[in-house]
């Protein structure tokens, strides 16, 4: 099935050096209640004009390490980090969980989005410490790997006491959540430097995808973005005058 | 007190899928309509390409009403009921906002399972259990308003019978349309070209599915993006023909519709002969009473069970048009799990498009093959499509070759992240008598009314169509190339689900359906039910432009026959 002309025209990169005023003013059109066939065009001329600016500063840009422990503790955080970097560890394949910091997204989400399972993490970091201080008379953080994977092998096979409500829903839990901190969207404090979105190969958040774009698969250059780089999705007050005004 | 509001002509509860396209023709016919919504308007600003808030923290779904009203759910009456979450969301438009969109029309069959089974197989066929009746009326009969709605909102997709003339690119087994659709399909894939020469090697006939998607510009829309964040998502071009951006702006300009935002419903009034006459609603911390010559109830099926049988009246003990006790009954969510998974040795080009952006079969839908020798009637739409988000390409299945995490996990999924696919295989489900819909004796929502309460497991048919479809799945992915197959269980409970049917099933029969044949309650001649909750089968495709074309065809049916119906 052929594409679309209209997408076919637009798809192409003609256009690339959009004045930022007439970015905002392209992709505000995207809010408008009615929208034209022109606007879509916009939309992916937008997109690939933000694509080529974040390529070219992703390096300076890179946001700072401002990483408070809201709501885990020193402790916490130490064992924390030690499981991440065994689950989805550093190695030939690149960087892992503890370096696209995926204890920050976790962290964070436990003070929003995952506030329920607070207690978990309290107890369940906890017993795997305890049962490390006891059998090794050192902290986990401090074992090393082999000590580390057996730990967390006999947590997930459930022969350990001691979670809530067990140990391999308590290991389901923290895999569930330091993948979600290594492959999301880096405004939610984890994916670093898109860490996990090269080890996956995926190019990247896109708002127009063309036919050409699909064939080159993982060949299609990452464009490192994240969702919250296109104005349209800010809160940004400034950028709703432009939409009214423009 | 509540506050008496000026009398209206309609008053429809609920803003989505099937009150959304409802309005366009009462507000045209120009009756005053006042729109009462749970949510508010939401644009395209809101719907961010994020795959966390949207696939992983619900966003659009997590608003008050759908939260905290999510039904409970037991697979029998001998165990204690669940509160789970709620799949459906509140805002102008609905679930259209997030939907799939994928946008079909039911097979002829699926209007007349009973008769058509037992003129071919014999009268023993039916599941002994099953409640299920023929429709009131035939395809044909609900041919003009799938095609009405197919214009009005937008439809892509490919025809493969019009007017008898067959056209192998688009399904062969569909009913007859009168037209082409307004729209050519969305555009295919390299995965979706894979699947579908995979299925002509086996002499199946593949084709695109239909779409509430622009597939080119259309209504001063533009045309789609394929940018991916469709699934739980709303479109950032207005591609996705939701109502909030088709029929309702359209009935807003008419200026007989009123839009009444964060409007939360507690009872349909009734007077004394047995006719309702307005409703009651929460706004804020103000109560309202909106009256009205007619009453639409457009809800979601759960909502439109449990408000019928909270407003309870003189004239109605049991609950509003509940005289028989069939509201609630006949309930059925659709089966579809047990997936079929499958792992292929080489790249799918599939972190872009959509899960509308597919290719089906429906050689084993329905009763498009010999059920004879088999143990079941009815069968399932296969369903193949693009779409992948890092965050669920990371939670793929393993297929026992790796463990779950460690160094050979991590370059399992490097190297596998975009070489898998799930099919969504969508089955003829059957309503049980044990199956229903009720009001919670124990769980109630912040204003102390009970949630509904869902009792419902599938049948023996349900799960015999599962296994036999995931074979002929596994074999279309094996044509294509697939290396390994991973087969899910066939489920037990209906849990709370977006495609759920029944509790005012649409029949001659007020003995055994809620509403007459044109939607109108056979015990209040001025109540209307727009939604799934109408339909007594589910098909083996998804309901919601069957659901807009019964209530496309209810909402006319009203505009011609008002002084009738409002006696």
């Amino acid at each position: 099935m052929v594409d679309s002309k209209v997408v076919n025209k637009i798809g192409q990169p003609e256009q690339p050096d959009m004045s930022r005023r007439n970015l905002l003013k392209s992709v505000g059109l995207v809010g408008a209640a009615a929208v034209s066939a022109g606007t879509a065009g916009a939309v992916i001329a937008a997109d690939s004009s933000n694509q080529q600016a974040a390529t070219a500063t992703s390096a300076a840009q890179s946001i700072p390490a401002r990483e408070a422990l809201e709501v885990l503790t020193a402790a916490e955080v130490e064992t924390l980090e030690a499981i991440c970097d065994c689950l989805i560890p550093s190695d030939a394949n690149g960087p892992g969980a503890r370096e696209a910091r995926a204890v920050h997204y976790i962290d964070r989400s436990l003070a929003s989005h995952n506030r329920a399972d607070r207690q978990n993490y309290m107890i369940g970091l906890n017993a795997i410490n305890e049962f490390a201080l006891q059998t090794r008379r050192r902290a986990f953080h401090a074992l090393n790997k082999d000590q580390q994977n057996s730990i967390l092998r006999a947590v997930q096979e459930n022969t350990l006491t001691g979670f809530m409500p067990s140990g391999a829903a308590f290991f389901n839990m923290v895999r569930n959540h330091t993948i979600d901190g290594t492959f999301c969207d880096p405004y939610y404090g984890g994916n670093r430097d898109f860490i996990g979105w090269d080890l996956l190969r995926y190019p990247g958040v896109r708002l127009g995808v063309t036919e050409a774009d699909v064939a080159q698969g993982a060949s299609l250059p990452p464009n490192h973005q994240s969702a919250y780089d296109h104005a349209a999705y800010l809160k940004s007050a400034d950028y709703m005058g432009n939409d009214d005004h423009a | 007190m509540p506050k008496t509001l000026a009398k209206t002509d309609v008053v429809i509860i609920g803003l989505g899928a099937a009150g959304g396209v409802a309005v366009l023709p009462l507000t045209n016919a120009g009756l005053k309509v006042v729109g009462l919504e749970a949510g508010g308007w939401l644009s395209p600003r809101d719907f961010a390409p994020d795959e966390l808030r949207n696939g992983v923290r619900s966003w659009p779904q997590s608003v008050p009403k759908a939260i905290n009203e999510a039904p409970t759910v037991r697979a029998t009456a001998d165990v204690d009921a669940v509160q789970g979450g709620h799949p459906m969301m509140n805002a102008v438009g609905g679930t259209t906002m997030h939907y799939w969109a994928q946008s079909w029309r039911l097979s002829p069959w699926d209007f007349k399972v009973v008769s058509e089974t037992q003129r071919r197989y014999g009268a023993n066929r039916i599941p002994a259990d099953s409640t299920v009746e023929d429709w009131p009326f035939g395809y044909e009969e609900l041919e003009p308003y799938y095609d009405k709605v197919e214009y009005a909102i937008g439809v892509s997709g490919q025809a493969g019978n019009v007017q008898g003339r067959i056209n192998n690119t688009g399904n062969i087994f569909e009913g007859a349309r009168q037209r082409e659709y307004p729209m050519r399909p969305l555009r295919s894939s390299p995965f979706t070209d894979l699947m579908g020469d995979a299925a002509r090697k086996l002499d199946w006939n593949p084709f695109q599915g239909p779409a509430a998607i622009t597939s080119e510009l259309y209504d001063g829309r533009p045309p789609c993006q394929y940018h991916g964040f469709c699934n739980t998502g709303g479109c950032h071009v207005q591609a996705k023909s939701s109502t909030a951006f088709t029929s309702i702006p359209k009935a807003v300009a008419t200026g007989n519709l009123d839009v009444v935002t964060y409007a939360r419903v507690t009872n349909i009034v009734t007077d004394s002969e047995g006719k309702v006459t307005g409703v009651e609603y929460v706004r804020g911390n103000e109560t309202f009473l909106q009256p009205a010559s007619v009453v639409l109830l457009a809800s979601y099926t759960y909502e439109n069970s449990r408000l019928l049988l909270l407003s309870k009246s003189a004239a109605f003990p049991a609950g509003l048009a509940n005289n028989s006790g069939q509201v609630g009954r006949h309930y059925l969510s659709h089966h579809q799990g047990a997936p079929v998974t499958a792992l292929f040795d080489r790249d799918l080009h599939n972190w872009y498009g959509l899960p509308a952006q597919g290719v089906a079969v429906d050689e084993w839908a329905d009763d498009n093959f010999d059920h004879s020798g088999l143990d079941f009637i009815g069968g399932a739409n296969l369903w193949v499509h693009t779409d992948r988000k890092p965050m669920s390409a990371a939670k793929m299945p393993t297929f026992d070759l790796v463990n779950s995490w460690g160094s050979d996990w991590k370059a399992f999924v490097a190297k596998n992240a975009d070489r898998t696919n799930s099919a969504y295989i969508q089955k003829t489900t059957l309503p049980y008598r044990d199956n229903y819909l009720d009001l919670d004796p124990l769980v109630k929502d912040p204003y102390g009314l009970p949630v509904t309460r869902i009792t419902a497991r599938y049948g023996d048919n349900e799960k015999r169509i599962s296994v036999y479809v995931q074979d002929k799945m596994e074999q279309w992915y094996l044509e294509a190339g697939a290396i390994q197959i991973l087969k899910s269980g066939p489920g037990n409970a209906m849990g709370a689900s977006t495609h759920a049917y029944g509790g005012t099933r649409m029949g001659d029969n007020p003995e055994t359906n809620v509403v007459n044949r044109w939607g109108f309650a056979h015990d209040v001649p001025n109540l209307g039910v727009l939604g799934a909750s109408v339909m007594g089968t589910s098909g083996a495709r998804n309901p919601t432009l069957t659901v807009q074309a019964l209530a496309w065809r209810t909402a006319e049916y009203l505009a011609s026959n008002w002084r009738t119906i409002v006696g």
